[in-house]
């Protein structure tokens, strides 16, 4: 019964631990919600105006940055070194 | 050594600047500016207004990032070019002397012209100061009234809403947004806004702004009605600031008319954001947008010849996302959508009107290709801009509720498009195509934004869309699904999530 529910949360743990937060600066207007909701205070803002992934060690993926933006700018991108697809 | 003068603190000057920076590390850059909130996020007032952000995070530099950049700056009003001189002269008489002179001051607010708007309370959303000013204004269960069309319109309507006003929004045309949206999509905002608790008054227009004691108690509408407000709050389009060019002899259009080089036509004086209006190739004119990223880039350009490393300008694809009543909305390409009647002739001076009128019988004959928008055919609506047969009219580019383009707008936007509309869509979440002989030509994604920026590649790098052409317009077809096959598996590439 539970089985769908686990299976969502772990592709999603996976996605986010094999992941890093990469910005498209064409849709980014540096509003600073990004920064605004990060809880270890990394300049996401910055990142996205400099068109780099946010490779910040102490980043924990946790995904708030990605899911407040309003305009879409940030994604998760695999840091594998093999894209294993996944259906 | 080279002397830089940027005037403008916009994104567009410091694009500028950091570009000119990138090249020359020695030359001496002064910024003028009469903002005394300098270099901020535009469109992030709208994020301050509704309270998701602090006004300490607008800002985007921090001293370290200024002193990095090497720049004078003074807060000052620049009242004249002297362009013989190579001088700029600023309010108080002192000049400063450029060999590279960019001007980047933007646009503001085109006015409200009824009989009332110098009262207290009556409110733009041109800048920082302004927000501020709403909000010290803006009072939980209290009345306010917000008019006018496009995206600024709605920011101030929804910021007040969230800050627990009691919003009627009054707008002149039938339906919001006609220009850009179509009326699948006007409604489904009108509805949402509905939902919020707003009172929303279409074709009506604000007539007088009432008050006492120089402060707004309310307004009188076209029909006579007289709704109390604490305060009003108008965005019926911006007017590029462009004084200074006009008065240096600079050629200007709406804007101020820059090449691929972003000069103008004065030797050694540049333009770039949203007072520029620079030539796109793919429309044979010069057109003007008044988004973030072209700003950014016209400035990044504009930097690097100024500094001497030539570089063009080209034009991209606009685009924005926004938020309109909540929803989340990508607006790419041309997406203007042909009228299923004739235009209403308007501005027979049958009432009072804020706004100037419409020329009349504007806009040509919808395109042959594109049929009419399914299921919509008794309600009259604007024509869009006709794309072609435009002079250089200044204020006659009205459509209803904007005068000009609004803040996030770009002219490009209500282009009609030689295209077939492809669209599907149920509640909140609708897709709209513009599919063209071999590409798509224009796209207004709402809700669920998974699309958006597949779709934003798609039409930038005009991919041929041949392979599910036909399948996107058959009957009732499921474009999200085929468009999201396409992307993943069509190109071989993988798709951003």
């Amino acid at each position: 019964m539970f089985s769908g529910l686990f299976r969502n949360e772990r592709a999603r743990r996976e996605a986010l631990t094999a992941g890093q937060v990469t910005p498209d600066s064409s849709r980014c207007v540096q509003c600073g919600i990004c920064s605004f909701n990060c809880p270890i205070g990394i300049d996401v803002r910055r990142h996205a105006w400099l068109g780099q992934p946010v490779i910040n060690s102490r980043c924990l993926t946790c995904g708030e940055c990605v899911a407040r933006c309003p305009r879409g700018v940030l994604t998760f991108e695999r840091t594998n070194l093999f894209a294993e697809r996944r259906k | 050594m080279t002397r830089y003068l940027l005037i403008g603190t916009g994104v567009a000057a410091i694009s500028a600047l950091e570009a000119i920076r990138s090249v020359d590390e020695r030359g001496e850059v002064s910024v003028v500016s009469e903002d005394p909130h300098g270099y901020y996020s535009r469109p992030g007032l709208a994020y301050y207004l509704t309270g998701e952000l602090e006004e300490s995070l607008l800002f985007p530099y921090q001293k370290a990032d200024f002193a990095r950049l090497n720049a004078s700056f003074y807060r000052a009003r620049a009242v004249r070019i002297l362009p013989t001189e190579r001088e700029v002269e600023l309010e108080g008489g002192a000049r400063l002397p450029y060999d590279k002179l960019l001007l980047a001051t933007g646009a503001q607010a085109i006015p409200l012209n009824v009989p009332g708007a110098n009262l207290a309370g009556v409110h733009k959303l041109d800048n920082l100061s302004d927000a501020r000013a709403l909000l010290a204004r803006a009072k939980r269960g209290r009345p306010a009234l917000v008019t006018g069309g496009g995206i600024t319109a709605l920011e101030l309507a929804e910021g007040l809403a969230a800050r627990g006003m009691k919003v009627h929004y009054v707008f002149r045309s039938e339906r919001y947004w006609p220009a850009v949206l179509d009326e699948t999509e006007s409604r489904l905002i009108e509805s949402l806004l509905r939902r919020e608790g707003m009172t929303l008054y279409p074709k009506t227009e604000l007539t007088e702004i009432l008050g006492k004691n120089g402060k707004v108690t309310g307004a009188r509408l076209s029909d006579g009605k007289v709704i109390p407000a604490d305060l009003i709050a108008y965005a019926i389009g911006i007017a590029p600031r462009t004084g200074l060019a006009r008065e240096a002899g600079i050629a200007c259009e709406r804007g101020i008319l820059v090449n691929e080089r972003m000069e103008t036509s004065l030797p050694e004086i540049y333009a770039a954001g949203d007072v520029a209006q620079a030539y796109d190739p793919a429309a044979g004119k010069h057109v003007l947008d008044s988004l973030w990223t072209p700003a950014r880039e016209q400035g990044r350009v504009a930097g690097l010849n100024m500094a001497g490393q030539p570089t063009d300008y080209v034009k991209s694809i606009p685009f924005n996302v926004t938020r309109l009543a909540g929803l989340t909305v990508t607006i790419i390409g041309a997406v203007a959508v042909p009228s299923p009647l004739a235009p209403l002739p308007k501005g027979e001076g049958n009432m009072p009107s804020p706004l100037p009128p419409l020329p009349k019988g504007e806009g040509n004959a919808p395109s042959p290709l594109a049929p009419l928008p399914k299921g919509e055919g008794n309600a009259p609506s604007h024509l869009p801009p006709s794309p072609t047969g435009r002079g250089a009219g200044g204020e006659g580019r009205g459509e209803g509720d904007l005068l000009a383009i609004a803040r996030g707008d770009s002219e490009t936007w209500r282009e009609l498009p030689h295209a077939i509309i492809a669209q599907s869509g149920f509640e909140v979440n609708r897709l709209r195509l513009m599919v063209g002989e071999t590409r798509l030509l224009g796209a207004v994604v709402m809700g669920d934004q998974k699309l958006s920026a597949p779709l934003q590649k798609l039409i930038r790098d005009q991919v041929d869309i041949t392979p599910i052409r036909s399948r996107l317009l058959t009957p009732h077809a499921p474009i999200a699904d085929i468009l999201a096959e396409f992307v993943s598996i069509g190109n071989g590439k993988q798709v951003n999530r």
